[in-house]
């Protein structure tokens, strides 16, 4: 066993892992943050999307281990302080971008990340962005439409289709 | 996952230590060992993570003008901090995997696999890159030896990889879009003493240089001078996503396409 801390969402954490203990068996198993989901467990769906410093990895593709001493971001510290939705979210809710949303948590993460980098993506580039986040309900065109419209950008040019 | 020991070293020399164990296997990004060790395809006794180890990370441009890129550095990295210096390297970086497995995934580890659908190896190749390990110095032509086969010894680590910058350089991948490795990818790099392509995802082999092309865009630079070539068939990959013709067909396309991009 090998003694990790890192801070997650703000907080200060710490806990004693195997060396196979995954990031995403830490956030879920021991801090009991179970909105990072694992859809896939082999690196394809990006449910389990979460910022490491900042860049977005597959936490079920790194060991917790890995993330010693690090800054972690995971879907519960999305929200604003006051508990609201972010705007990430909020774009979501307003434009139906989860059906069963397993996804989700992976979706806005990644959406996040993506708009930290370019805040005005076009619609091609939230796409591209997106081709590691898996959404078996297919529900891939609001998704990139929330996104839009939490860059602030009009969709109504994005057609429903 | 079988039960293992990690261990973070923070300098090259404490990792060659730690490698030197029965059984140690290094890690770099683990893109793809992880989900190795998930299927129980692999089982070390012992995981050396490379990623901490800061002099190993990075982007510089060396006194003879060739762009060194540190072993343990993350293809994002890669595709920020090359973009000036080497944009067809950069490019490249910037397509593999998706953007999760970018901000994991490491040049030497990717190097140190060969898969034989990986997109840095027809870099290094077509640019006749220098792989610096932690002994020695490996010219990309002796280095790759075939599938997942290199000229790595048990416990070698690749600290640095040394490109020398083309006057102009392409890379198309036509995708296999499950994936997202190349079905084939092929990487063209004009250099003032001739031209070099590398084919990946093609042979059964691992990545390849297309000698028949080089030799007569060295003499024409131009997409078609390769219109009398013909890719043999012979000893192409055969999978459900392609036949081993296809494949020889995308390496001829995808060339053609990369000289009418290169820049």
């Amino acid at each position: 066993m090998a003694s990790v801390s890192m801070t997650v969402n703000g907080r200060e954490v710490s806990g004693d892992v195997e060396g196979r203990t995954l990031l995403s068996s830490f956030l879920r198993d021991d801090l009991r943050l179970t909105g990072t989901h694992v859809g896939c467990d082999t690196s394809q769906c990006g449910a389990c999307v979460v910022h490491v410093n900042g860049a977005a990895v597959k936490a079920c593709t790194m060991f917790a281990v890995e993330a010693d001493g690090a800054e972690v971001a995971t879907i519960e510290g999305e929200a604003n302080a006051d508990g609201s939705l972010s705007v990430i979210q909020q774009a979501f809710q307003d434009h139906h971008g989860l059906q069963c949303g397993f996804c989700t948590p992976g979706m806005v993460m990644s959406a996040a990340a993506l708009l930290k980098e370019n805040p005005t993506p076009t619609e091609a580039e939230i796409r591209e962005y997106l081709e590691g986040n898996i959404c078996r309900c297919t529900g891939y065109h609001n998704i990139v439409k929330a996104i839009m419209a939490a860059s602030g950008q009009d969709v109504a040019a994005i057609a429903a289709e | 996952m079988y039960a293992f020991d990690i261990e973070r070293p923070s300098t090259i020399a404490d990792a060659v230590t730690a490698l030197q164990g029965e059984d140690a296997q290094a890690l770099g990004g683990g893109q793809t060992l992880i989900p190795t060790l998930k299927q129980r395809l692999a089982a070390p006794s012992k995981l050396v993570s490379l990623s901490g180890i800061g002099e190993m990370q990075g982007v510089c441009v060396g006194d003879d003008g060739a762009v060194c890129i540190g072993g343990a550095t993350t293809h994002a990295t890669v595709s920020r901090e090359a973009a000036a210096h080497y944009p067809g390297l950069a490019a490249l970086a910037s397509h593999i995997g998706d953007p999760a497995v970018r901000n994991r995934g490491t040049i030497g580890g990717s190097l140190a696999n060969n898969d034989p659908a990986a997109c840095y190896p027809a870099a290094a190749l077509a640019s006749g890159a220098t792989i610096v390990t932690n002994n020695r110095e490996i010219a990309a032509d002796d280095y790759f030896q075939g599938m997942f086969s290199t000229a790595l010894d048990e416990g070698e680590v690749i600290t640095e990889v040394r490109f020398p910058v083309p006057q102009a350089a392409n890379y198309q991948k036509f995708l296999q879009p499950a994936s997202r490795f190349a079905l084939v990818g092929v990487f063209v790099a004009k250099y003032a003493d001739g031209v070099r392509v590398a084919v990946t995802g093609a042979s059964e082999n691992g990545v390849f240089r297309w000698a028949e092309a080089e030799a007569a865009l060295s003499a024409d630079f131009s997409a078609s001078t390769l219109d009398g070539l013909n890719m043999d068939a012979d000893g192409m990959i055969a999978d459900l996503h392609g036949s081993s013709a296809y494949r020889a067909h995308l390496v001829k396309v995808n060339t053609k396409r990369a000289v009418d991009a290169a820049s």
